[in-house]
């Protein structure tokens, strides 16, 4: 796929702090702590840590939707100050368009371009195939199970060909079988398109299972805790959850989520 | 499992427990010295049909029956009182007195022009408050700005009754029709403008966060998510304030007017034609519920996809 040239991500100590409901005074509540973190182009990263250790508050800034207290992110060299296009974001509840169908949920980034109408369509048509829905492109949301309106988000982004896809718990509502079909297909996709990607799970055994490097984050306030590369093999397939390479850095990263939460 | 069989359970839960929780879990040994937990009775007769059940649907034969019984029962009720001569016919005229005062106002026209005149009042006013109110309603709903700008006003004027301005419209505007389509656009407008900003608060965080990482601007955001978004809530407060609408061209008519379904009422009043006042009953009734239907079907069609 053409048009993907960086992708490469830094956060320089980022800071968000929160107000806080508080009557007396300006109280703030700091949800992340001088977060310094680099995603090379074309990288697999995760993110995962104990709830409170503001994942989710990382993703939205590096999508900017909120903007740090202080420091600074950049993508491939230029500040995020709002969100765009470049910068592509799939959530945990798959956020479609209940009243567009498939492919004029995948095709709205494109509508806001200009770009003809035949274009789209054949770009509309190439990511529904990539995502196996050409079948379902004229049905409804509604009528999709929950791993077919993931894929549609996922293809959704992806159509704006983001330089980085940021994903928030994309399968934490998905039952086991759904979610481990949707990890193949979500690494077949990235190694398809080349794309950057810093996905946020609880998921620790997802998390080891599809990045190449996992970033756990500790809680009160957020900090990055440790950074462990996974050195599996490229080729991934559900088997490699069984073999004892997988479960070793599964478990170590499991203590470090573990250590990493403190109970308040 | 049976209540029996829990106290067998206790021994070794306790142990797990205790070895899991450490210090500090509760004591569960306890448990055997408890009384045993009362049970509610079942009630036996559970399979005769559940009318009164919280949540259920009833069969469809028994729906229609309750429908049909719901309607008729106070038509029978009419048609045995008038029958029965216990009611001077001229508080309460008979069903087939009611039919024939109708068909003489048809014959002679009067009901047509006052429908007209009553229906396009309703058209004037119930637009106007529509066009001013949406657009109001989705500023309110979307805009922090909007909302405080405009919730503590409406909130506030939304509580005056809006016939108390009948006077005051009539010294404004006079006795014609601006003074009506006005005391239409005052009764609807604020409790359109703040069922419609409801409405469009209730668009999804997620979805607005995502068209904006898709690059929609503030304007696409309005126009692609938030109006197809709200659409189908919009017309359900249509629907809900058209009612009141049309109970307000009424209440106008009554008061100063020289045609008009709520004029015939009152000029009927005069002439004690009870019958007269009970046919135009029918046909307020009959125009309203026309009105419902058309605005419902408009939104079922609008918002199949949310079915």
């Amino acid at each position: 796929m053409g048009g993907v040239t960086g992708g490469g991500l830094e956060l320089r100590g980022v800071v968000k702090d929160f107000p806080t409901r508080r009557r007396s005074g300006r109280a703030t509540r700091r949800a992340l702590d001088r977060i310094d973190l680099v995603v090379a182009p074309g990288e697999f990263a995760c993110l995962v840590g104990a709830s409170g250790s503001g994942k989710s508050t990382l993703l939205s800034l590096v999508a900017g939707l909120i903007r740090p207290t202080a420091g600074e992110i950049l993508l491939d060299g230029a500040p995020v100050t709002r969100p765009g296009p470049e910068r592509g974001l799939v959530c945990q509840t798959g956020a479609l368009y209940p009243w567009r169908t498939v492919e004029r949920n995948v095709g709205f980034g494109l509508e806001l371009l200009p770009l003809p109408r035949a274009e789209r369509a054949r770009r509309v048509a190439w990511y529904l195939e990539e995502v196996g829905l050409t079948d379902q492109r004229r049905s409804l949301p509604r009528q999709l199970s929950g791993g077919q309106r993931q894929r549609v988000a996922i293809a959704r982004a992806l159509a704006c060909e983001p330089e980085v896809v940021l994903l928030d718990e994309p399968f934490g509502a998905l039952d086991v079988q759904t979610k481990e079909d949707m990890q193949v297909f979500l690494r077949q996709v990235w190694q398809d398109t080349g794309t950057t990607v810093l996905m946020v799970t609880h998921d620790v055994e997802e998390a080891v299972f599809l990045g190449q490097r996992v970033v756990v984050l500790a809680n009160d306030p957020g900090r990055v805790a440790a950074e462990i590369t996974v050195g599996l093999p490229a080729e991934r397939g559900l088997e490699t959850k069984r073999t004892a390479e997988f479960r070793a850095l599964r478990s170590q990263v499991e203590d470090l989520v573990r250590a990493g939460q403190r109970v308040g | 499992m049976t209540v029996g069989s829990a106290a067998s359970v206790t021994g070794p839960t306790a142990a797990t427990a205790a070895g899991v929780a450490g210090a500090g879990g509760v004591e569960r040994s306890g448990r055997a010295g408890w009384p045993e937990l009362p049970r509610r009775r079942v009630p036996k007769r559970a399979r005769a049909p559940r009318v009164f059940a919280i949540g259920q649907e009833l069969p469809p034969g028994l729906r229609w029956t309750v429908r049909a019984l719901s309607v008729l029962s106070p038509l029978a009720a009419w048609f045995a009182l008038a029958a029965s001569g216990w009611v001077d016919p001229t508080f309460l005229p008979s069903p087939a007195a009611v039919w024939s005062a109708g068909m003489e106002m048809v014959r002679s026209g009067d009901l047509l022009t006052d429908t007209a005149a009553s229906v396009r009042r309703v058209a004037f006013g119930f637009g106007l408050a529509v066009a001013i109110s949406v657009p109001l309603g989705i500023a309110m709903g979307s805009l922090g700005v909007g909302r405080a700008a405009f919730e503590p006003v409406i909130g506030l004027l939304r509580y005056l009754p809006a016939s108390a301005f009948i006077p005051l419209l009539i010294m404004w505007l006079g006795l014609g029709e601006p003074s009506k389509i006005a005391l239409l656009v005052i009764g609807v407008v604020f409790f359109n403008t703040l069922m419609t900003a409801d409405v469009v608060r209730l668009v999804p965080r997620d979805l607005l966060d995502v068209s904006s990482t898709l690059g929609a601007t503030q304007w696409e955001l309005l126009r692609k998510v938030i109006v197809p978004h709200s659409l189908p809530g919009i017309i359900d407060a249509m629907r809900v304030n058209a009612a009141a609408a049309w109970n307000f061209v009424v209440v106008a008519e009554l008061i100063a007017a020289t045609s008009g379904l709520g004029y015939r009422i009152a000029r009927a009043q005069r002439f004690l034609q009870t019958d007269r006042i009970f046919a135009v009953l029918v046909v307020i009734g009959l125009i309203g519920l026309a009105l419902d239907v058309g605005l419902r079907l408009l939104r079922d069609s609008v918002g199949r996809w949310a079915a």
